[in-house]
């Protein structure tokens, strides 16, 4: 194996390690924080946001690394978030956890896989058909809320730690 | 607050919090390793697997395609890490004997029964519209959710946000029964 590839297994080991300890990767997490009955997927994945928020952005800083935004393009993020959530919701799984659900037994995740599979599939069938009308109506590039409001990130992510901490109390006080 | 939850799984904030420091770790660790900084993510890898099972049956048709082609079809640093969150989870259940075989999942068997062919059909057509839906707007919860709302990436806040509401509006149709 390349040094890509051993990096890429040992990361995902651990992630899928928290993933099975938050238990966040059942179906009836997934489904539950859909209806708003147990939000214990947003918690894990929030909890997750605002800690590394602030060692992205401190390495950002100190030119190690770089950022890396997926375009803005208003069509295609739109159209297919829409897409994905009705998806989410029947499939109860999303990507990278219905690889974590098999390893945990569930094993109608492999039904979600092999959907996800022809989906892919379906999508580089119609790429063609896609590029040159949903994703080429505006793209506003690849930007971060720090570009478009025009102040610096490090007034963002107070604001960003304050509102989520506001909606971790919520959750508890409401017992989701 | 309580460290480990009723099932035996531990705290979300904290197996939260362990995974964003896992996020800088990996930025960190791919950019000096790799030479380029890769954030966590999933769905581009299930492109990579569809285009290896094509070529085996089709693969001027793969070679022709210009998604498959702009992908690149490789075995590489975020395929292995969707193969290591298949065995990180198995490692984790079958240590904390939370593993457990399921076929139906109690909320889908309350409204839908247990057969399992017809849990298998709405996986499999879920799958579809969700990868579709993926590969739009370039990324899943991992790609948008975590790694790009975590950089403050514009279009993954929309992302997200759109994922849980049309989720939400979908699953409040297909799961809460009316009231007849």
């Amino acid at each position: 194996m390349s040094i890509d590839q051993i990096l890429g297994l040992i990361t995902g080991l651990v992630f899928g390690f928290l993933m099975q300890k938050g238990r966040v990767i059942r179906f009836e997490k997934q489904v539950g924080a859909l209806l708003i009955k147990d939000m214990t997927i947003f918690k894990f994945m929030l909890s997750a946001i605002l800690v590394g928020m602030v060692g992205i952005y401190i390495l950002y800083d100190m030119g190690i690394t770089t950022l890396s935004h997926k375009p803005m393009n208003i069509g295609a993020v739109v159209l297919g978030g829409i897409l994905f959530g009705i998806g989410w919701a029947v499939m109860g799984f999303c990507p990278g956890t219905s690889s974590a659900a098999l390893g945990e037994g569930r094993i109608h995740a492999v039904f979600a896989v092999l959907g996800m599979l022809a989906g892919a599939a379906i999508f580089a069938e119609l790429y063609p058909f896609f590029s040159s009308t949903v994703i080429a109506w505006q793209d506003f590039g690849k930007i971060g809320l720090q570009d478009a409001l025009g102040i610096s990130h490090w007034v963002i992510i107070p604001i960003f730690w304050a509102a989520v901490i506001g909606l971790f109390f919520l959750f508890e006080k409401k017992g989701l | 607050m309580r460290l480990k939850t009723k099932d035996g799984g531990w705290n979300p904030y904290f197996a939260g919090a362990l995974v964003g420091i896992l996020a800088i770790l990996s930025v960190y660790a791919t950019t000096a390793l790799m030479g380029k900084t890769n954030y966590l993510g999933a769905s581009t890898t299930f492109v990579r697997a569809v285009g290896f099972v094509e070529q085996v049956f089709a693969s001027e048709h793969v070679a022709q395609n210009a998604y498959f082609a702009a992908t690149k079809i490789k075995v590489d640093w975020q395929f292995m890490l969707v193969v290591g969150i298949f065995l990180g989870a198995l490692i984790s259940s079958l240590t904390d004997k939370s593993f457990k075989i399921e076929k139906v999942p109690p909320i889908w068997q309350e409204r839908f029964g247990s057969s399992v062919t017809k849990r298998a059909v709405g996986a499999f057509l879920g799958g579809i519209v969700a990868m579709i839906g993926a590969r739009l707007a370039d990324g899943c919860p991992s790609g948008h959710g975590l790694s790009g709302v975590m950089q403050l990436s514009v279009s993954s806040f929309v992302a997200l946000i759109l994922f849980f509401v049309a989720g939400a509006v979908t699953a409040a149709l297909v799961y809460k029964r009316r009231a007849s």
